[in-house]
């Protein structure tokens, strides 16, 4: 029998990661643990609090609230954009010429940075001198997102799917191009419409990158910060304050760091789980 | 006859597919398609499915002219070289696909999807999805997806292609059973000589979007109309060599020669090319008329019942294949034995001369 031989240098072959992980992840994680199990006051004076921050935490109405809207968000984001995504799809040329066109017009979006999307749709969308605010108040809607809830939410879930649909567009794009001619052509011989077409053989060969998109899309709309901040600020009142803005009002406009860093915790371990059921769904249809 | 090309010809933007083809093809048994990738059988298949249009000619179908009917009005089935089946369906499913369609009643699907399961050895498999069964079942079950229903013609595009040998040989036995007395044309495309041969029938020999030869399977092996029906039919390569005849006597070069045998005499003199199958150049001395020839071994390959080397001569690459195991170490200079009797010759155009 072979014995097998083990070299203990080999980690010092880890040794960079484990170092660039402590510093970008591990150690202020910690420190946030730290935070949320204390008590702080000034010239770092700090008394243990067990978990009270927690249940304070889950327990506030306000919480709740975020959460709600944070939810809300998400599910509605997440009922546009992968159907519409898929839609456009579908229509986007085969091959030729307006393929790559049609590619790069897509990824647009993708490349600006998430603020300056704030900014543009913050001026966009004002109601006096914004093309799109001025367009809607024209047509007889009283549309003025600094003053409605109800523009305030269609303007941030219109500015996300102007955003982020495209990624949803190239995964599915990625998906149908992955599917051999001959799935058509046996289609085509079997008189199969193009519902049909769509229902038993594009949607299913596409279930791989839909799942990642629908994680990708869940995670960065979950966890949504730059874009609303910059747009309505959380307003007006707190009908957009999604649980980011939430927890940045918390931890730097009232500097309460216990409570902060209990609801970033929990924040936090929402998204993992929902992470792990996706992961734990993907690697299921893999194992198939 | 039964499908019948009309000067065929189909262009794809600026590349010619297919050129001006045409072919009478026999109703019995199987029509294979041979050649190498790009010869056009995809091409050939497709036209023959009705998937795609000649850009000129017609096809004709039992006496019908089908150049213009849609592919779901022309009742053929297909099976591809991937395995293609609805992923989301189970496998009885998949196969009472075209039933459905064809609004049969629940009853007669489920018996006819019951036989033809069976016949493919695909009964435990029935409620199963596509994707959980191995390679060779799910082809197996779009082979019964294209079975069941009946269709007039099987178009076949290189369906073993993507499976592992055991599983090509197994299902490759088992296909002319499949489609004995259906009463359906069975178009069969393929790359591999051997399979081409073990399933017999006629065969369409495809060169670069041409027909080089079509006939009897066995016929087509033998007697190779030129010198591209020959490279399509054989592997290993057929080794073709210049040789000129003067004086009675066949010249290979300037130190080997024959007396033309009986079947050679006809040769008037001059230069001709001269095709020999592998396995009549032989390291052991065959029976009957042969000639030897030295060359240097480039490369040997064993696979224990048989061995196959290359080695050069003139500035010329041959092959050689053998029963056994015949070693060579690569540059050693060895001797090899042509069977002269099966020679074959053509001119230097690459047609082939007979008497």
């Amino acid at each position: 029998m072979a014995t097998k031989s083990t070299n203990q240098k080999a980690w010092f072959f880890v040794v960079p990661v484990i170092i660039l992980v402590a510093f970008n992840a591990l150690i202020p994680l910690m420190t946030v643990v730290n935070y949320s199990v204390q008590e702080t006051f000034g010239n770092n004076i700090f008394f243990f609090e067990g978990v009270k921050w927690f249940e304070q935490v889950l327990h506030s109405e306000r919480f709740h609230a975020s959460l709600l809207r944070q939810l809300s968000f998400t599910g509605i984001i997440l009922a546009i954009e992968i159907p519409l995504g898929i839609a456009i799809a579908l229509a986007m040329p085969k091959k030729g010429f307006w393929v790559s066109v049609c590619l790069v017009l897509m990824a647009l979006p993708l490349l600006i940075p998430w603020n300056v999307v704030g900014a543009m749709w913050n001026i966009f969308a004002l109601p006096d001198i914004g093309l799109l605010g001025r367009i809607i108040n024209g047509i007889g809607f009283d549309y003025n997102f600094t003053q409605n809830p109800t523009a305030a939410w269609f303007t941030t879930i219109l500015m996300d799917v102007w955003h982020w649909t495209s990624l949803v567009v190239l995964l599915a794009y990625a998906g149908l191009s992955s599917i051999p001619d001959a799935y058509f052509q046996a289609a085509k011989i079997d008189g199969a419409g193009a519902w049909a077409v769509f229902r038993h053989i594009q949607l299913p060969k596409m279930k791989r990158v839909l799942t990642i998109a629908i994680l990708l899309r869940f995670m960065d709309s979950f966890m949504i910060y730059t874009e609303p901040f910059v747009l309505t600020g959380g307003g007006p009142g707190n009908t957009t304050t999604f649980l980011s803005i939430d927890l940045v009002k918390i931890a730097l406009g009232q500097f309460d760091l216990g409570p902060a860093a209990a609801m970033s915790l929990i924040y936090f371990l929402i998204v993992l789980l929902v992470c792990w059921v996706f992961y734990t769904l993907m690697m299921k249809d893999e194992a198939q | 006859m039964s499908l019948v090309l009309k000067n065929v010809v189909k262009k794809v933007g600026s590349e010619t597919h297919i050129y001006d083809m045409s072919v009478e093809l026999e109703d019995e048994g199987f029509n294979i398609l041979l050649g190498t990738t790009l010869s056009g059988k995809t091409s050939l298949i497709q036209l023959m499915a009705g998937l795609e249009k000649p850009t000129s000619g017609e096809i004709w179908f039992r006496g019908k002219n089908v150049t213009t009917v849609a592919v779901q009005k022309r009742n053929v089935s297909m099976v591809h070289q991937q395995f293609i089946n609805y992923p989301s369906w189970s496998v009885f499913e998949n196969i009472a696909s075209p039933l459905k369609v064809a609004g049969l009643t629940r009853a007669t699907i489920d018996e006819r999807v019951g036989s033809i399961a069976e016949m493919l050895k695909l009964t435990p498999m029935l409620g199963r999805n596509p994707n959980e069964l191995s390679g060779g079942q799910q082809q197996r079950t779009a082979l019964a997806r294209a079975l069941v229903k009946d269709s007039d013609l099987i178009l076949l595009d290189e369906p073993l292609a993507n499976l592992d040998y055991k599983l090509r040989e197994e299902l490759r036995d088992e296909l002319p059973k499949l489609f004995t007395d259906r009463g359906c044309m069975v178009i069969y495309a393929t790359s591999e000589p051997e399979e081409a041969l073990s399933l017999g029938g006629h065969t369409v020999a495809l060169h670069e979007g041409q027909i080089v030869q079509y006939g009897n399977t066995s016929k087509v092996y033998r007697d190779p109309e030129n010198l591209r029906a020959g490279k399509v039919f054989s592997n290993p390569p057929i080794n073709i060599v210049p040789v000129s005849m003067r004086g009675g006597k066949i010249h290979l070069n300037d130190l080997v020669s024959w007396p033309a045998t009986e079947s050679q005499k006809h040769l008037d003199d001059g230069d001709y090319k001269m095709a020999v199958r592998a396995h009549h150049v032989t390291p052991v001395q065959p029976q009957g008329h042969s000639v030897n020839i030295q060359g240097r071994v480039l490369v040997t390959e064993l696979s224990g019942s048989e061995s196959v080397a290359h080695f050069e001569l003139d500035n010329q690459t041959w092959i050689s294949q053998s029963h056994g195991m015949h070693g060579n170490n690569v540059g050693d200079l060895a001797r090899f034995h042509i069977n002269i009797e099966h020679c074959l010759f053509f001119d230097p155009a690459g047609n082939r001369i007979t008497a």
